[in-house]
């Protein structure tokens, strides 16, 4: 506990909670105007943190203090076009936000002007759009959940209770019973986000009714799916949120004790979970006789050791014990034995953080929300190839269409849509037909694909699907635990074929010979990780057959990225020698012949690299 | 700073005493010294062993099974490539294609004179700026090969 902890002050009523945050929101309305700065993990990588100082640093030194407040939050979604600045309560939108660019904002919160040059432009146009809200990215989003992420400083509690934050814990605690907590999570028709899809009020009723002297609840922070990264920009956005709705499930089901399992490779969600449980124990919003209420429970942060498997349930409590994260059958649920053969609760991050706003605003508002069986909103990780990449939170039902060309932007280079990966390595890959369909837990099963995290990786006319099936089973092969054996062989199997039809020595019945493999997968393997491993090959073989059809057959690969069927070669028309190809090349392969004559690429010596293709900027190296 | 043997027990005997030698911590403890040392030697495995009173063989399957652990020493800069789905699409494999014939090192491997160690990573959870390398901890969003020179020589 450091210095700040402890000057915190006990809460021990909701009515010293309330008074608490009205005293909060009287001192936070005393300043007039507030500058967010995004300091979420994209926003940081292009220099978000030289721009937080830097604002802190201009507003101390024109003393401006008691006026504008600078806050640095959790990621803001948008990381495409960060680090981002927000000025509010006008909501102002600065992107590509520099250094040098601090002063002129100042001057602007200042005097109530906007800087025209840092607003987002749409693409195409040239429209720039001043209010964050306006910003077509934002436009369609529904942000429940995400949105407080903007807005409040993820290392101060003080910001989220301001918002509102612990009514819900203060509701339940105080007006609620454990059954009428399930009741009304049911009732909501809330699913597990992390992958399952399980109805989160069923499983938390099994656990309750479990027989067993100590109960525990996880909150799974691994998130090991390529291509998602909501729950760590959550956790790293908005910690109190994930407390708030761990504190309601263990009063739910009466666990004492409870469990953050974060990957390792999140040190921010790490540091930030760590102060939020710091922070809530001081203020007896976590610990002991929380809120005076008389019920205890405390949570642990456990670190993963980035192995995959751990996502699911069972792997997951074995590494928590200490063990080799190797997962079981579930003859038995880890509700009834989980970890230390315990009832045990195991919910996602996303899952609870959903919870305060279901008790907050009832089951009956956010099962308006959604499709019949899929209800509320998901946050979904749009990113590959599309325009704006980030984080966007969208209600179900909504299309992979609206997702990709009205949030996303559509595809960049004007290139064409090819498919849509969804769900991570379990899930699969659809093609354009399938773009006007509404995206719920149900409807991407019966595509052939799945919800899985929410990752959504867009591939345009230059990804090879065979690729993209290989890279799935690679990645699974080295993340099998090995225990099973359609798991540990038959991944191993499965990659080979790949390896094979790639590298042009695909033969007649290596298809069907997949779609053997991929059955048996489905059936026989021990765990999730196994048995939805043959999604992807699934999928692909059944919206792209034609493309492992040509490199079988034809020994060519349409995308031009499987190496030993392309070769790079020069468009003369298009080269005037510029050399930055020559100088690229880690061969030697290619030379220049002179002034204004172009280059010449030697096959013998290419290694096929594709620097070349990389540094050109005129389209005088083309990929067959 | 070299680490001899008795400084090893030093750090081991304070991580075990922050976990009060418990052996459901196993993988926390092991994180922490690796953390300290940069890798986990044997010696340190024993040590755990002993302090925690589990087999060598668990604690070994343990550091052995999840990959964020290496029993080997590892560089004075670390380069991780992400390989997670949204950076492959983007080309991370050609990232990581450059990394490896500039640095004359396969992933996994570190260089003779111990100045680089180059790893792969599954997902970094920074999708949306892929192809990503993290360098010593610090994000590289948007590599491409023409980048990796620059990258290296920002390793001082």
């Amino acid at each position: 506990m450091d210095i700040e902890e402890k000057t915190l002050k006990r809460l021990n009523s909701p009515q010293e909670l309330e008074a608490l945050r009205q005293e909060l929101q009287r001192a936070s309305s005393a300043k007039s105007k507030t500058i967010t700065i995004c300091c979420g993990t994209g926003c940081l990588a292009y220099g978000g943190a030289k721009v937080a100082q830097g604002f802190k640093d201009e507003i101390k030194a024109r003393g401006l203090e008691n006026e504008i407040e600078v806050k640095t939050t959790g990621c803001h979604g948008f990381c495409e076009r960060g680090p981002l600045v927000v000025i509010r309560p006008e909501n102002v939108l600065y992107q590509r936000v520099k250094p040098t660019d601090i002063g002129e904002i100042v001057d602007t919160v200042k005097d109530g002007n906007i800087v025209d040059r840092l607003l987002y432009t749409i693409p195409g146009t040239k429209t720039k759009v001043a209010h964050e809200h306006d910003v077509p990215f934002y436009k369609k989003q529904m942000r429940l959940v995400f949105g407080a992420n903007g807005y409040i400083d993820p290392t101060s509690i003080e910001d989220y209770i301001g918002c509102g934050g612990y009514t819900a814990l203060a509701k339940t605690l105080y007006s609620m019973t454990p059954d009428e907590v399930i009741s009304e999570v049911k009732k909501s028709g809330l699913r597990g986000r992390g992958g399952g899809g399980f109805a989160t009020g069923a499983k938390w009723q099994s656990t309750q009714e479990a027989h067993g002297d100590t109960k525990y609840v996880i909150c799974n922070c691994d998130e090991g799916d390529p291509g998602a990264f909501m729950d760590r920009s959550l956790m790293e956005g908005n910690p109190h949120a994930i407390l708030e709705g761990m504190v309601i499930a263990a009063f739910a089901v009466g666990a004492h004790e409870g469990y953050i399992y974060i990957r390792n490779e999140y040190p921010v969600a790490v540091k930030h979970a760590e102060r939020a449980i710091a922070q809530a124990e001081a203020m007896g919003l976590l610990g002991r006789n929380i809120l005076g209420s008389g019920f205890d429970f405390t949570v642990k942060i456990n670190r993963g050791g980035g192995a995959f498997v751990c996502g699911e349930s069972t792997a997951l409590m074995a590494s928590l014990e200490g063990r080799v994260g190797e997962p079981r059958a579930k003859y038995i649920h880890t509700s009834e034995r989980g970890l230390w053969d315990q009832p045990t609760v195991l919910n996602n991050v996303e899952t609870l953080a959903n919870v305060p706003l279901i008790i907050n605003k009832g089951s009956q508002w956010y099962s308006g929300i959604g499709t019949a069986n899929s209800k509320g909103t998901k946050i979904f990780s749009l990113v590959g190839k599309v325009n704006n990449t980030g984080l966007i939170e969208v209600p179900m039902g909504i299309t992979l269409r609206e997702i990709i060309y009205d949030i996303g932007g559509g595809i960049p280079k004007n290139k064409k849509f090819k498919a849509i990966q969804t769900g991570g390595p379990s899930g699969g890959c659809l093609p354009e037909s399938r773009l006007d369909m509404p995206v719920d837990f149900d409807e991407l099963t019966r595509a052939g694909s799945m919800m899985g995290s929410g990752a959504m990786i867009v591939m345009d006319e230059d990804n090879c699907m065979v690729d993209i099936a290989r890279y799935f089973l690679s990645f699974l092969e080295g993340e099998s635990c090995g225990k099973c054996v359609p798991c540990r062989e038959g991944l191993k199997r499965m990659r080979q074929i790949l390896d094979r039809i790639i590298s042009g020595r695909g033969e007649d019945g290596d298809i069907e010979l997949l779609e053997d493999l991929s059955e048996t997968l489905t059936w026989g393997a021990l765990c999730g990780l196994g048995s939805g491993a043959a999604n992807p090959i699934m999928s692909t073989l059944r919206y792209f057959r034609d493309e492992y059809e040509s490199h079988i057959r034809e020994k060519r690969c349409p995308a031009g990225v499987c190496k030993p069927l392309i070769t790079y070669n020069i468009v003369e028309a298009n080269c005037p020698n510029c050399t930055l190809c020559i100088k690229a090349c880690p061969a030697g392969a290619i030379t220049g012949r002179g002034k204004k004559v172009p280059v010449v690429l030697d096959q013998s010596k290419c290694t096929k690299c594709g620097a070349c293709f990389d540094v050109c900027r005129l389209n005088a190296v083309e990929v067959r | 700073m070299t680490l001899d043997t008795k400084s090893f027990a030093e750090v081991v005997n304070t991580i075990l005493a922050k976990y009060e030698n418990d052996a459901a911590m196993l993988v926390g403890i092991l994180q922490d010294i690796q953390s300290e040392l940069n890798y986990l030697p044997r010696e340190c495995l024993v040590m755990v062993s002993e302090g925690l009173d589990i087999p060598l063989s668990r604690v070994y399957s343990v550091s052995t099974f999840f990959k964020a652990f290496s029993l080997k020493p590892r560089g004075r800069h670390s380069l991780h490539v992400c390989m997670g789905t949204a950076c492959h699409v983007r080309g991370a494999e050609k990232v990581l294609d450059k990394l490896q014939t500039e640095l004359c090192l396969c992933a996994g491997e570190t260089s003779p004179d111990m100045k680089f160690t180059l790893e792969t990573v599954n997902c970094v959870g920074a999708c949306a700026l892929g192809p990503v390398v993290v360098v010593d901890g610090e994000y590289a969003g948007q590599v491409t090969t023409d980048k990796v020179k620059s990258i290296l020589e920002g390793c001082k």
